[in-house]
């Protein structure tokens, strides 16, 4: 993979050459540094965030009676570690977090950390797909769309990519619910699986996944089933972006002089379009992938609400309006995990694709 | 191989560049193609590959071993192209992929046209890049196009041009980004070639103090047609167009028009500066 990392083939100084990493490698080694600092950076965020909310806990999670007792509030502030300075509850929360304690929801009364493991694969399996199928259609569209420029199939895609782009996403799953599992009921209802069905033995919280590991092949098809409208109307928007963004890339690409010296070698037309076109205009094309993604994920708050989709969005709602602040903490981790993660992604794959980017 | 180039006609979009424009390459001949910025020289030689712009238009003829380019089609074109015909592009730091390695931009198009399996692509890889001069081509080959500075890089896209034996070269403008001293080594290159390989080369060129170096024969390009052809000698040192003449005029005289034409001297001429051997 990469080029310059036999440095030692003259065996004259093996000790050095055998530290000295292979630039990718190294590469890799710095983004993962960096994303771990944001990480702990979040942890901050997010704590500071949660404790300058202007409602008291306090008030939202006791009753008229208790609260008029001191004792009892005082009791419940204790227990609660809210009597420490916010500094030492900074760092009682940092120490929790390294045990994968993230606190009590005072809403379920359950660890976050287990409401979290709940709801979370569930989101993901959802945005997840919805990434998956707009970076497939999204690059395809565009692609095809840059190699048909100013013909029919460029104007038509140009026309829907505009659509997907504007459509607000809430009313894209109203309406999308109503028509095809009201009216014309080609897609099952809410939830994840069937109703009479029982969810795969647990692997990774995926129901496509861990059915398809367990061969329940009936399980496997309905999850699909229930996955394919709501992550379709989640899609459309980042479908919709990728399409214009790609086309452009690819048009710009094959202004190169690189892509006209590729022709001039003869290479076939499918060579030339992978390796000397797609290949560099994926470099912009992920950077707004990276971005669209996080603006996706926002997204799925709106779309669990409407097919009913047991997910982290719902959970974040709940809590958050009833100022359960270790499950909103937890919530906010988690987000700013994902985004550090799309993030981390996106960098490697520049360093992946160009070899400028890693070697200098 | 002799590559001829009749009434050759070219619009783009509506407006005709070229109008007309005969030229003929022979086998272990250097034809220097001068011509002031936008007269169509990089038109031609595209022309010749079929590798216009959308939207081109052609007319005349261009003829390869009793073949008309003009006719074929892109899959046609596409077994001439690189393994007949190959062209060395403008300017070396844009007409190579920056992100895959030299050896993968040199034996891509040999194992294509060649069928060549890795090794053997690769072991004659390693040749070209020392036959173009580049040091180190073990290390070289696993290299990107940018840890190289641009009269590598030129050689490296010659290298590129040649790995397929071809019997035509179009070299448009190889050495105008360069800086003067390599430019002489990049021609003392090109004009071995022809000698050794028996290539039919058309260097396009502007500069006429390049051209004199090393071409054997020369053509001058104005709006489009092709105003003047003959031997080097004849058309540098007696003009019979006046915008040849100009051309001349414009030139600090010296390196001009001495000496027989550069087949009989390859080499001797070269006043453009030393390059270590
Ligand atoms: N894509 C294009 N569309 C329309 N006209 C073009 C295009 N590219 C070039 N031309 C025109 O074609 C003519 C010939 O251009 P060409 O590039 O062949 O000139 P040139 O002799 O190579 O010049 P230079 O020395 O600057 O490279 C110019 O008048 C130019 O304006
Ligand atoms: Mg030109």
């Amino acid at each position: 993979m990469s080029p310059t990392s036999a440095p030692s083939k003259t065996g004259k100084a093996p000790s050095r050459a055998s530290r000295k990493r292979s630039p990718l490698a190294r590469f890799l080694v710095r983004r993962v540094v960096t994303a771990l600092l944001l990480a702990l950076g979040i942890t901050l965020v997010t704590f500071v965030l949660t404790n300058l909310v202007p409602g008291d806990p306090v008030s939202a999670n006791l009753g008229q009676r208790a609260l008029g007792d001191p004792a009892i509030v005082a009791q419940w502030r204790a227990d609660h570690g809210l009597d420490k300075p916010l500094p030492q509850q900074y760092l009682l929360y940092l120490g929790g977090l390294v045990h994968g304690d993230l606190g009590e929801s005072q809403q379920s009364h359950r660890p976050v950390s287990e409401d979290l493991a709940d709801f979370v694969p569930a989101t993901l399996e959802l945005a997840g797909a919805a990434i998956l199928v707009s970076l497939v259609l999204g690059v395809a569209f565009g692609v095809f769309a840059a190699l048909r420029r100013d013909r029919l199939p460029d104007h038509v895609l140009r026309v829907l990519s505009l659509v997907g782009i504007s459509v607000p996403t809430f009313w894209l799953a109203l309406v999308a619910f109503y028509i095809f599992f009201y009216r014309l009921q080609v897609t099952p209802g809410s939830g994840r699986i069937d109703p009479g069905m029982t969810a795969p033995p647990h692997v990774t919280g995926l129901y496509t996944i861990d059915s398809a590991l367990a061969g329940q092949w009936d399980v496997f098809s309905s999850a699909i089933g229930h996955l394919i409208a709501p992550a379709l109307v989640l899609a459309l928007y980042t479908i919709g972006l990728l399409t214009r963004f790609t086309r452009s890339a690819v048009l710009e690409v094959l202004g190169q002089d690189y892509v006209r010296a590729a022709r001039a070698k003869g290479l076939p037309g499918r060579v030339i379009l992978f390796r000397y076109v797609v290949r560099p205009a994926l470099v912009p094309i992920i950077t707004v992938a990276g971005l669209a993604f996080g603006s996706l994920l926002s997204g799925t708050v709106l779309v669990e609400a409407v097919f009913a989709w047991p997910g982290v969005g719902q959970y974040a709602y709940k809590s958050a309006t009833t100022l359960d602040l270790p499950a909103v903490m937890g919530v906010g981790l988690v987000v700013g995990g994902v985004y550090l993660i799309i993030n981390l992604v996106v960098d490697v794959l520049y360093g992946v694709i160009d070899p400028r980017v890693r070697v200098s | 191989m002799t590559l001829t180039i009749s009434a050759l006609k070219v619009s783009i979009g509506g407006s005709e560049i070229l109008h007309g424009v005969d030229l003929e390459v022979r086998a272990g001949r250097v034809h220097g193609l001068a011509g002031e910025s936008g007269s169509g020289k990089t038109m031609t030689g595209l022309a010749v590959l079929g590798l216009l712009p959308h939207g081109s238009r052609t007319a005349g003829r261009i003829e390869l071993a009793g073949r008309d380019l003009l006719g074929l089609s892109t899959k046609e074109l596409n077994v001439v192209r690189g393994a007949e015909i190959a062209m060395v592009f403008q300017d070396p730091a844009t007409s190579l992929h920056p992100m895959l390695t030299v050896g993968r931009q040199l034996t891509e198009h040999m194992r294509h046209h060649l069928g060549l399996g890795a090794k053997e692509a690769r072991a004659r890889a390693l040749e070209l890049l020392a036959k173009v001069r580049i040091p180190g081509p073990e290390a070289a080959i696993d290299r990107y196009p940018h840890q190289f500075s641009g009269g590598m890089r030129q050689r490296i896209a010659i290298a590129i041009a040649l790995a397929c034996e071809p019997k035509v070269l179009i070299a448009d403008e190889p050495t105008t980004a360069l800086d003067v001293t390599v430019q002489a080594g990049v021609l003392r290159l090109l004009r071995g070639l022809c000698d050794d390989l028996g290539l039919a080369v058309l260097l396009v060129t502007h500069d006429l103090g390049v051209m004199s170096a090393v071409a054997d024969e020369v053509s001058v390009m104005k709006d489009g047609l092709v105003v003047e052809t003959g031997p080097r000698g004849q058309v540098l040192r007696e003009p019979r167009h006046p915008y040849t003449r100009a051309l001349l005029d414009a030139l600090p005289g010296e390196t001009v028009g001495t000496g027989t034409p550069g087949r009989e001297t390859p080499g001797q001429d070269l006043t453009l500066g030393g390059e270590p051997r």
